[in-house]
């Protein structure tokens, strides 16, 4: 078996899945821990202190070359498995009931997954795009802060927020369990202790994000 | 056991063969008794059509009693139908009523072609088990049966993915049509235990590509196929085939 | 043609290993010149076709099913038996050998049995070598159960899963042999008639059940794995493919037809719920190692199970045969039913069952789980939750196959069964060799007489299966192809090929354009219900002379009013059915002949004329030691051949298991 061979199977397929999923698993707590720096309340000192060494950093900016890599790769890669998979039934069934047998959220992780990227490309762009530029154009650096605070005291971007909130928690409550299965870590003592850490680390991440809007829109800090 | 009549309304896919464009067809059936098994009644609606001149409906089934594999109805939206770890011919009408309408298809995916109506072609499966599903034992070969103990937790977790019955509602059942559990079950089955050990590597990179090669989808670890293996073989074995496919594709001497 | 059954000279247990030192070999690049046709894919024809396959030959291999994984092998349950004495209880190949013959009732031959019970052994090593997972002991080593007949513990199993798990390991010795081109898989292929040249066997005729087409199919040899009869009885627990055609057709081209009566009731299958039943389940014999049959003391007794009292109850096997109990063999234990329901004990809606109870089981088990654990004063409940779970690991499947069916839960309420159909004795007439009596045209596994006699002990069809075809059709088989190596493949254009089509074209034709009014599945249901009641667990000469009669009306009729839908050239699985209704009832005739013939009682054939006071089978061995091989003169005429038995080592005796 070549690596090409290996990659390009189904189950070398759902490793690269599985692997990439699993390092945005691991950036996402980076990126909640981060984040979560705004409910010290010191006026987002810290939180600014920590985004200018994220966006300045060279060890930092060079990982996160890492990161899009990896963010593309899940990207094109869920999109072609979700592709490949629907066309392997051509006649679809004129009755079917899958709610008997799996959950609607295991069935879902390409709709799931698309609604994450229209979310990413707005996310990325209130927050990262503009930084950029500045870092790069010289400007002035852009106080995330403070554009944090102006950003959510909208209706519609809270809303599309805590949507794109939702989704990630589905996104993740699936994808944690189900990457540590694909790449074979199943064990009858063990997999309970995995599924319950996924649903933790879904609850707390999902949470943390999804009080960030909220907090600066029901002004719960200053 | 108490026992009742029932009328049915049954939605059946009628295709000629292979090549022809199928539809549902829509009959009737009176007094179909609880106590008859689902392909029972069908053998009742076939008397019937028959009678009427009608062509009878083709449905594979053999041993009608939940092993031989054959059957394959897709009954209600469900594989095998509404029960759990059952077989469309261990089902039996007391899990309807009276005036129920139900819909039967075939078992969908590419990679099993509908025959006529209801009997679809499931070669894939023995060209998988081909691709490396056994153990290269010459007749004579073996040494003492007991000469080598196996522990008795591995025996049972290989006697219960053996278990497969090689159904297909797997696949039938799968969102992506993915064949992960059938072929899961044979390579757990045969790396479990020592006998299995010479041919591990080679036997799960062909039968993972002789796999692909079907046309079979990729698991998506819904688990539901799990949820509507007649057997009830445990997604642990896809698992299992995973981490054996990893171990064999990264062991690999090739480049 | 006098009858030879080429059992080697020499001692009992020398003949075997003599034979397979002299005889005549085939050597490599010659085996790949030699075609063998195996049909059929059970444990018989799969290991055949593989083991034949790993020699070198050219084999093909036929299935009528979607996948040669399906054959009927697969639903055996309880297990399968070998001389092994892994538990040091005193067995043997003599001792398998000798209750092989005695629970056959003494109409086996010697030889085959004594050949089979030596070759057990290795059966178990070259399965578990496969990779099939037998029940196992903490210790890792293989775990043995008991069967009806026996008094040791022989039996390896694979939980109710046995014969799947067997199938499973020769099915896949089988695909490596088609992943290596050593062997052409025909599934969904049907053998319709064998072609014969110059009085051997030189091939088949085979439908294709997909497209209807007819196809020629050369082999130096031919080997018919083709499984029982059963359902002649049309409610048997046999498949609903099962059939006697291939074995049917080859008794036409001139293979003798050896003890067509002799048929397996089996004691414990579910009871018939109504008209609508289509086939019966077995319930595994490895139940009667635990339940407990019974029947109220008193008649029409209409309470349930539960609520009649110990003192109430009839255990009328552990009344009637204390030394072996509920695990006396078949034979006996389903006439002992039938005996109960006819005197109107039996219980239920239909009246015609009997209870299997596992109530004492699981509180003896519970007890023994209850003492390893330590609990002290442990309540009933509590007992009984914990045999429950010892019974449960041992016959789980099996109670669950049984609440599917019957929608009661066997745990809480004692089972209801009956006896059914279940296995045939009887089958092709085949010599040592296990060739019958037409040249290069072989049978193997249930398709042939050979190793049971007049009842076949519980595990012991898969040890027969698995014998023919792995360890005995290899040698057996080259000893004829050695003489043949000269004979280059016949082409299927030579006329004995086109002659076969036709008559096979035509008899399709025929069938296809009778355009009558019933349904093949009627006349099968009436030819069933003849056969049970005349030819069944109890049989007199009155009634078989009438159900010959019948046999004989419903053919007629048969002939000129059955209704087969669709075409001949598409998928057409009436016309399949009609072929073999067709043939099995042409078989019914002649299996009520060989009953009226054998005016004794011997093993599963009981004649009510030949009983002891007590209601016992008496066997007469003065006049009927002998095997019954049918020759098919003309249509409906037959010519009885006797191959006499000469039992050298098990001296004939009344079978006693009292």
């Amino acid at each position: 078996m070549t690596w090409r061979h290996f990659f390009t199977s189904s189950i070398g397929k759902k490793f690269t899945m599985a692997f990439t999923g699993l390092f945005l698993i691991t950036f996402l707590i980076v990126h909640a821990s981060i984040n979560a720096c705004i409910f010290l309340n010191d006026g987002g000192a810290t939180f600014n202190a920590f985004a200018h060494f994220m966006s300045h950093n060279w060890i930092v900016r060079f990982l996160e070359l890492g990161l899009f890599g990896g963010l593309i790769v899940h990207i094109i890669q869920g999109l072609l498995l979700w592709k490949q998979n629907g066309s392997s039934r051509p006649v679809a069934y004129h009755v079917n009931q899958p709610s008997k047998n799996s959950k609607w959220y295991s069935r879902s992780m390409g709709i799931l997954g698309t609604l994450l990227l229209l979310f990413l490309i707005m996310h990325l762009n209130h927050f990262y795009i503009g930084t950029k530029i500045a870092l790069y154009s010289g400007d002035q650096p852009h106080n995330l802060y403070i554009e944090m605070q102006e950003l959510f005291s909208s209706n519609l971007i809270v809303g599309l927020y805590i949507a794109g909130v939702i989704a990630l928690f589905w996104h993740l409550y699936h994808g944690f369990q189900s990457a540590l299965q694909t790449l074979g870590i199943h064990h009858k003592r063990y997999t309970p202790i995995i599924k319950m850490a996924g649903t933790g680390y879904a609850v707390i991440i999902c949470t943390l994000f999804a009080l960030m809007p909220l907090a600066f829109y029901f002004h719960w800090i200053s | 056991m108490e026992h009742y009549l029932m009328n049915l309304t049954l939605k059946v896919w009628r295709q000629k063969n292979n090549q022809a464009k199928g539809k549902l067809e829509t009959y009737q059936v009176k007094d179909i008794s609880s106590e008859m098994s689902f392909l029972e009644m069908f053998d009742v609606l076939n008397e019937q059509l028959i009678v009427e001149g009608k062509e009878p409906i083709a449905f594979d089934h053999d041993c009608r009693e939940g092993i031989c594999g054959m059957c394959s109805m897709y009954i209600n939206g469900q594989a095998h139908g509404p029960w759990q770890q059952n077989t469309t011919c261990q089902l039996h009408m007391r899990a309807f009523k009276d005036g129920d309408t139900i819909v039967v298809e075939p078992w969908r995916s590419g990679a099993f072609p509908v025959v006529k109506d209801l009997v679809v072609d499931r070669s894939s499966f023995d060209r998988i088990i081909q691709a490396g599903g056994f153990i290269s034992v010459n007749t004579g070969n073996a040494v003492d049966a007991n000469a080598m103990p196996i522990d008795k937790k591995d025996a049972d977790n290989a006697f219960m993915a053996a278990a497969c019955i090689g159904c297909g509602a797997c696949v039938a059942t799968c969102k992506n049509g993915s064949a992960m559990l059938f072929v899961g079950a044979k390579v757990s089955q045969l790396a479990l235990l020592p006998q299995g050990a010479p041919e591990r590597e080679s036997r799960v990179l062909n039968m993972v590509a002789q796999m692909d090669k079907e046309g079979f989808g990729n698991c998506t670890n819904t688990y539901a196929c799990e949820a509507e293996c007649p057997k009830g073989i445990s997604v642990a074995n896809i698992a299992r085939l995973n981490s054996e496919f990893l171990l064999a594709g990264l062991s690999t001497e090739e480049k | 043609m006098a009858l030879d059954a080429k059992i080697p000279q020499g001692e009992m247990d020398k003949k075997w290993n003599d034979y397979k030192g002299h005889v005549k070999l085939v050597n490599p690049a010659n085996k790949r010149k030699l075609e063998v046709i195996v049909v059929g894919t059970g444990l018989a024809g799969a290991s055949a076709a593989a083991s034949l396959g790993e020699l070198g030959y050219k084999v093909k291999a036929f299935c009528f099913q979607d996948s040669p994984r399906r054959a009927h092998s697969i639903a055996a349950q309880g297990g399968i038996n070998a001389a092994k004495n892994y538990q040091n209880d005193g067995d043997s190949v003599f001792r398998l050998f000798y209750d092989t013959v005695k629970g056959g009732d003494y109409r086996a031959r010697e030889a085959n049995v004594h050949r089979l019970a030596e070759v057990s052994t290795a059966i178990i090593d070259q399965c578990v070598a496969q990779g099939v997972p037998f029940a196992r002991e903490y210790g890792g080593l293989l775990s043995n159960r008991s069967f009806g007949g026996t008094q040791v513990q022989r039996t390896f199993y694979a939980a109710g899963q046995t014969g799947q798990q067997l199938l499973l390991g020769a099915y896949s010795a089988l695909e490596r042999q088609v992943a290596l081109g050593n062997v052409t898989m025909y599934a969904r292929h049907e053998m319709l008639d064998v072609v014969t040249i110059e009085g051997k066997a030189r091939g088949i005729i085979a439908r294709d059940l997909t497209t209807g087409k007819l196809e020629r199919h050369f082999g130096h040899a031919v080997l018919l794995c083709t499984g029982g009869y059963g359902n002649v009885f049309y409610l048997s627990t046999n498949a609903m493919g099962s059939n006697v055609t291939a074995a049917w057709k080859a008794h036409k081209k001139g293979a003798y037809f050896g003890n067509p009566c002799f048929t397996q009731i089996h004691p414990t299958c579910i009871p018939v719920s109504g008209d609508h039943q289509s086939k019966l389940t077995l319930m595994s014999e490895s139940l009667r190692n635990d339940g407990r049959i019974w029947v109220p003391k008193q008649k029409g007794d209409n309470r349930k199970p539960a609520d009649i009292p110990e003192t109430e109850r009839d255990y009328y096997l552990e009344r009637r045969y204390p030394a072996f109990g509920n695990l006396v063999p078949r034979d006996v234990a389903s006439r002992a039913a039938k005996e109960r329901c006819d005197e109107g004990y039996g219980v239920g809606t239909t009246k015609m069952a009997v209870y299997l109870d596992f109530k004492d089981a699981i509180m003896r088990y519970g007890k023994i789980e209850a003492g390893k654990a330590g609990i002290l004063n442990s309540t009933d409940q509590e007992i009984f939750k914990l045999g429950k779970q010892v019974v449960e690991e041992k016959y789980g499947n099996l109670f669950e196959m049984y609440e599917k069916i019957t929608g009661e839960n066997p745990y809480e309420m004692a089972m209801r069964i009956y006896p059914a159909v279940h296995y045939t004795m009887g089958g092709l007439w085949v010599d040592y060799e296990l060739q019958t009596t037409v040249p290069g045209l072989y049978a193997l596994g249930e398709a042939n007489f050979s190793d049971h006699g007049a009842n076949r002990l519980g595990a012991s069809a898969l040890m027969q299966g698995l014998a023919d075809g792995y360890f005995v059709i290899p040698y057996t088989l080259g000893n004829y192809l050695a003489d043949d190596i000269r004979t280059t493949s016949i082409s299927t254009d030579h006329p004995a090929f086109v002659e076969t089509e036709k008559q096979v074209s035509d008899r399709i034709d025929r069938l296809m354009n009778i355009k009558g009014k019933q349904t093949v599945e009627s006349f099968h249901k009436r030819l069933g219900k003849i056969m049970w009641d005349n030819c069944g667990m109890a049989r007199n000469a009155e009634g078989l002379k009438q159900s010959i009669q019948q046999i004989q009306q419903l053919k007629a009729e048969f002939w000129s009013d059955v209704r087969i839908p669709g075409e001949a050239n598409e998928f057409n699985t009436e016309l399949d059915k009609a072929g073999r209704v067709a043939d099995f009832i042409e078989l019914g005739e002649l299996m009520c002949i060989d009953a009226l013939n054998r005016n004794e009682s011997c093993g599963g054939h009981f004649r009510e004329e030949s009983q002891t006071e007590d209601g016992e089978a008496k066997r007469d061995d003065e006049q009927y030691s002998y095997v019954s091989a049918w020759e098919l003169k003309g249509e409906g005429n037959w010519e009885l051949h006797k191959e006499a038995l000469n039992f050298e080592i098990v001296k004939p005796t009344q079978r006693s298991y009292k």
